[in-house]
């Protein structure tokens, strides 16, 4: 039995094999309409996550099974102090595969020690998210036809955004990737990151706090929220945070088939104006997180 | 003062004086039923004083956790009164319950009944991580 915790998980084969299931399944959706039939995903989120905890019950009904769960530890026995591993073995007992969302880091994996049943990371605090990842990786798959030879910029909070950190991880997998870092100096990526993925794996970087710098050299942006929270001061906020909002003048020396990604929700940091144009893809990429995670309970249910 | 050489064995040597028994209590030799000597304060041409331990039988006890504790611990295994084997201990891949997470957003830092288990993940550098949350522990 496979467990999905964290994107390292899974090898190479294992997430080009989830992509093409994927791809199968958006052309084919009759083939997959009763794959899971009389089979019960279960969604345990311990803190909210509408976007995430839909996407997987989507995910689950279009292949003809059932979900059931809890969308918040307040409203459950969760609230009365079990631990994780209790409610886990519990829920073996109902359900086929289980979905959890937890804010400690590391709780999926604790629940998957103990589970008799596939254990899916729906997110741990900032820690894992696997099938955001793996979201993201579709997306591209299917906008850009290749995973290989890609300029990829990431802007926005590069410090503590991990979504960022999982996808640069995952994307040095892949073969002459590049990649332009556009953050404030505040939010700069991790010496870690550069030292221990970038440069170990060969890849080439940039890092700019201007946006519009190497915007023609693009095949995918990737755009991520700049919290407040992560100033020092309000000002300097107020300063910075207009120079990493996305919008259609920003955008006009970049490519024609550039692909614009955020992993959702959105705040400001692309403008609407933006929502019309045919490199934005953030709304596609929503969708393929259903088809991505459609594959990845076949997968972990061994239904071919 | 005079402890019996032993026969078959451990002696472990150049622990940090006045440590002994902590290592002993790391070691679970409580639990065993041969024969242990703790010396304490014994002389050392290195360091002016050391503690020692002695356990009088071999046993697949697991001396791992010394490397981790203090580098500096060599052990002997005696057979038939010789040395047969001199090391450092290694760093173990695994420590359980040795080194505690403190990171406040780990699922350790709620769950009370959880082993907390760290490994290594950088043997140049020293470097535990949780288990769970990934985070550097010591
Ligand atoms: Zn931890």
């Amino acid at each position: 039995m496979k467990h999905l915790i964290d994107i390292k998980d899974l090898s190479t084969d294992e997430i080009n094999e989830l992509i093409s299931v994927a791809k199968d399944i958006m052309s084919n959706p009759d083939k997959y309409a009763e794959k899971c039939k009389r089979k019960k995903l279960a969604t345990l989120f311990y803190e909210p996550s509408t976007r995430t905890r839909l996407s997987f019950e989507a995910a689950m009904m279009e292949l003809g099974g059932n979900v059931l769960g809890f969308s918040d530890a307040t409203s459950s026995s969760v609230s009365k102090g079990e631990s994780v591993s209790d409610t886990v073995k519990v829920v073996s007992g109902y359900a086929d595969i289980i979905a959890m969302r937890h804010p400690k880091e590391g709780a999926p994996l604790v629940a998957s020690l103990k589970s008799e049943i596939p254990i899916i990371n729906a997110g741990d605090g900032g820690h894992n998210h696997p099938t955001q990842t793996l979201t993201d990786l579709l997306t591209i798959q299917c906008e850009k036809h290749r995973l290989n030879d890609l300029t990829i910029g990431v802007c926005g909070d590069l410090k503590f955004g991990r979504t960022v950190h999982s996808l640069i991880v995952a994307m040095s997998r892949y073969k002459n990737i590049k990649f332009v870092l556009i953050s404030p100096k505040e939010l700069e990526i991790p010496e870690y990151i550069k030292k221990d993925v970038l440069e170990k794996n060969n890849i080439e970087y940039i890092e700019t706090n201007d946006i519009e710098e190497y915007m023609g050299k693009l095949d995918i942006l990737y755009m991520t929220r700049v919290q407040k929270e992560r100033f020092f001061n309000e000002e300097e906020y107020i300063r910075l945070k207009d120079s990493y909002i996305l919008d259609k003048q920003k955008l006009e020396n970049a490519k024609e088939d550039l692909c614009i990604m955020h992993p959702l929700p959105r705040v400001n940091e692309i403008s609407v104006e933006v929502d019309d144009d045919k490199r934005a893809c953030y709304f596609k990429q929503a969708k393929y997180g259903k088809y991505i995670r459609m594959a990845l309970i076949l997968k972990l249910l061994e239904i071919k | 003062m005079n402890i019996d050489s032993i026969q078959n064995g451990y002696v472990i040597d150049h622990i940090q004086a006045g440590e002994s028994f902590n290592i002993y209590n790391y070691l679970n030799l409580g639990e065993l039923d041969t024969q242990v000597a703790i010396i304490k304060n014994a002389k050392s041409k290195k360091s002016g004083r050391k503690d020692i331990i002695k356990i009088d039988e071999i046993t697949d006890i697991n001396l791992d956790i010394l490397g981790y504790l203090d580098s500096n611990i060599t052990v002997n295994k005696i057979v038939n009164g010789k040395i047969a084997n001199k090391y450092h201990p290694k760093l173990p891949e695994k420590l359980v319950n040795i080194i505690k997470c403190k990171n406040p957003r780990c699922i350790t830092s709620i769950e009370q009944e959880l082993p907390h288990i760290c490994e290594l993940t950088d043997r140049e550098n020293k470097v535990y991580r949780c288990k769970y949350c990934e985070e550097k522990v010591n």
